[in-house]
């Protein structure tokens, strides 16, 4: 359908895995400036030119498989190791917040206000280095560019592309159903009150006019709901008040966090549960942007280069974390949450254990 | 006014997409046909009227003798023709065309795909059956590809293709009312995602009888009745216009979001509208063409909880029942008058 969906659902989606990290590393009490580390490995490999250049190209949607991988190595783009099952909770986290937004967008154009939202966060954590914000601020201008001459027509067609992509997703998220946005079937609650979206009328009129388009006739019905009328509309510029909250941070420090996940939906029968895992074994072909990610290597003194992708190789991100002493024993305290249980304790069902409810956590 | 009947299930979920419903009511074998969009599947029921049983059936969208592709569909819809029904798809690759109850293909029309995707999508979108033996299908370009049909058989050809639309097309409809003499004047309606309505007369060469601009306001869905268009918007308006002189005649606010689905039941005049705020409503619209007025009550409302639907249609020309479909649900929800 609409071959401009994809940057959208990846900065979305990217935005939704860094507030999740973010609240983890500070729930872990990781010391600040390496935690900063982590974040802006992340975000630079997210915002890396060579990938936003194929990442904006007109395409259509990756299948859930292809992108869950390329998320895997965004994951992976620091020292921080995250085993299957974490990863496999991260993404369906993301995915069912991303899913809530696109689904409460009063209008469709609004999905432009929720990637503001994202990006505006992103902006906030790496303010304090300026290579990764200017990286970020050429981003917002690619968005503008691409997005704000759009019609609302084609934002819908955008909004069903993401919806048909969603389609069928119902994992419960702690936090929704704690805020009671969603059911316990999985399903997320539509308000028939509130706001009507800018450009709406309150529903209840009826107007007859004359030919010579005179009000003829007023009747007024009863819509079912509880509407008021529409409020300003939100900024598509680099700065400014995006009004939605739709895309801003769950997970924020004032806010007792419990981001527990209740694990699939199995109430509905015709629930279908989609496998996403990568198959690392598969000789599947690699989606470009997969591949771009695998390629980029973040380098640990400091300076951040970037090797050309190799676009033959299809290997698994190895990136060791130093030996040496510079490690201090918070980071290797993450490493050991979220490493592979393979590198580390012998009994790897027990190690997979304590992951997983590291995980839980959430 | 109306209740709540027993669910119809369907093997897969609607997509969110525009007139996502399509209902075939097959009188001599007491059978309706129920038709829903999924990705790239559609969902075809075959409900029998003592409601005892049901048959299933899937049709993927492909082309013909191409194992491995498949494309997004945009639309399902029966087209009602004097001598034969079709059931008509239409998706990213192009249009086929099925015996109506999907058990032969009998014609495929390709759309010009580029070989590497563009921004502008490419797709057909918009079904309508019009006169005796044409079939209008709208592409993204804002083409309306005019399909001429044979009573039987598969030498279905493209007769003509009509430039007038800039915008994608949304939805196409046919006069409805079964009136000879409005059937002469303006047929066929097109809508496209810029709001704009063109009215046109069938025949070897169609004819354009009156466009009207758009503001802006994608229109989803539109219906044509004893030459009134009845027009459902995004911002969740239904415009009345008088077909032939493009008059104004109604705007009811009449949803809280976009509208996905317009329906009018002929015999009766009652019209069904359906939108992403979770809500159903039945108004009644009547005509009065010789004084070229309009009259609008609003008469139902039901509110599928949690759900933005995308289809419903009446199942019967007095509007005696109606089904409506929604995003992520599987099953067509029945509503039957009391």
């Amino acid at each position: 359908m609409s071959s401009r969906t994809l940057p959208l659902l990846f900065i979305n989606l990217g935005g939704e895995m860094l507030y999740i990290l973010d609240q983890r590393l500070r729930a872990q009490n990781i010391p600040a400036d390496k935690a900063k580390k982590v974040m802006n490995d992340i975000i630079t490999t997210m915002f890396n030119k060579k990938f936003l250049e194929e990442l904006f190209k007109p395409q259509e949607l990756y299948s859930k498989k292809a992108l869950r991988t390329v998320f895997d190595r965004l994951a992976h783009a620091s020292i921080m190791r995250l085993n299957q099952a974490s990863m496999d909770k991260l993404y369906d986290l993301m995915t069912m917040a991303f899913k809530y937004q696109v689904l409460l967008c009063p209008r469709p154009k609004d999905i432009l206000l929720v990637s503001f939202n994202h990006m505006d966060a992103i902006k906030d954590f790496v303010k304090d280095t300026p290579s990764i914000l200017s990286q970020v601020d050429e981003t917002y201008q690619q968005l503008i560019e691409m997005y704000t001459p759009l019609s609302n027509g084609e934002f819908q067609l955008i909004r069903q592309t993401l919806l048909i992509f969603f389609q069928d997703m119902h994992i419960r998220v702690s936090i929704f159903l704690k805020d009671k946005v969603q059911n316990s079937n999985g399903r997320f609650g539509l308000p028939t009150s509130g706001p009507v979206p800018h450009g709406t009328q309150v529903p209840g009129l009826i107007r007859i006019f004359s030919c010579t388009g005179e009000e003829k006739t007023r009747l007024q019905f009863n819509n079912g709901g509880n509407y008021t009328s529409a409020i300003r509309e939100g900024s598509f510029e680099i700065f400014g008040d995006r009004v939605t909250k739709l895309g801003t941070n769950m997970y924020s420090v004032s806010r007792p966090v419990e981001t527990h996940m209740s694990g699939t939906s199995k109430s509905s029968a015709q629930h279908t549960k989609v496998n996403t895992a990568p198959n690392p074994l598969a000789k599947e072909e690699l989606n470009m942007l997969a591949r771009l990610m695998g390629g980029l290597e973040v380098q640990k003194a400091g300076t951040s280069t970037f090797l050309v992708p190799d676009e033959l190789s299809y290997g698994i991100i190895n990136i060791q974390a130093t030996k040496d002493q510079q490690v201090s024993a918070e980071l290797t305290k993450i490493m050991g949450e979220f490493t592979d249980s393979g590198h580390q304790s012998p009994s790897s069902s027990s190690k997979g254990d304590d992951l997983l409810a590291m995980m839980d956590d959430l | 006014m109306f209740h709540k009947e027993k669910s119809i299930q369907i093997k897969n979920s609607a997509s969110a997409l525009y007139n996502n419903l399509s209902v075939l009511r097959i009188a001599p074998r007491r059978l309706t046909y129920f038709t829903v969009v999924h990705a790239n599947v559609v969902n075809m029921v075959s409900a029998s009227w003592d409601g005892l049983n049901y048959s299933h059936r899937q049709l993927q969208s492909k082309e013909p003798n191409v194992a491995t592709s498949t494309s997004l569909i945009m639309q399902a819809a029966f087209c009602v023709l004097p001598s034969r029904e079709l059931l008509v798809v239409t998706s990213q690759k192009g249009i086929q065309m099925y015996e109506s109850d999907g058990s032969i293909m009998v014609y495929w029309h390709a759309l010009d795909t580029p070989e590497t995707p563009t921004a502008q999508a490419v797709f057909a979108r918009g079904i309508a059956a019009v006169s005796e033996n044409y079939v209008c299908v709208g592409v993204s370009s804002g083409a309306i590809l005019v399909f001429d049909v044979p009573s039987k058989g598969s030498n279905i050809t493209l007769s003509e293709v009509l430039e007038e639309h800039k915008e994608s097309i949304t939805d196409i409809a046919a006069e409805c009312s079964g009136s000879q003499v409005l059937l002469a004047v303006a047929n066929l309606v097109t809508v496209d995602d810029g709001g704009s309505l063109c009215v046109w007369k069938s025949g070897e060469e169609f004819q354009l009888l009156n466009k009207i601009a758009g503001l802006d306001i994608s229109c989803s869905s539109v219906k044509l009745w004893k030459g009134t268009v009845v027009a459902g918007y995004g911002s969740g308006q239904i415009r009345i216009y008088e077909a032939v002189t493009g008059i104004l005649q109604s705007e009811i606010n009449a949803h809280a979001r976009w509208i996905y689905s317009l329906d009018i039941a002929p015999f009766s005049g009652l019209l069904l509208s359906a939108a992403e705020d979770s809500f159903v409503r039945v108004w009644h619209l009547s005509v009065t063409p010789e004084t070229n007025s309009v009259e609008v009550a609003h008469l139902h409302n039901e509110c599928v909880t949690d759900t933005q639907i995308c289809g419903a249609k009446f199942c019967d020309g007095d509007g005696y029942a109606f089904a409506v479909t929604g995003y992520d649900l599987s099953e067509i929800i029945r509503y039957t008058q009391t």
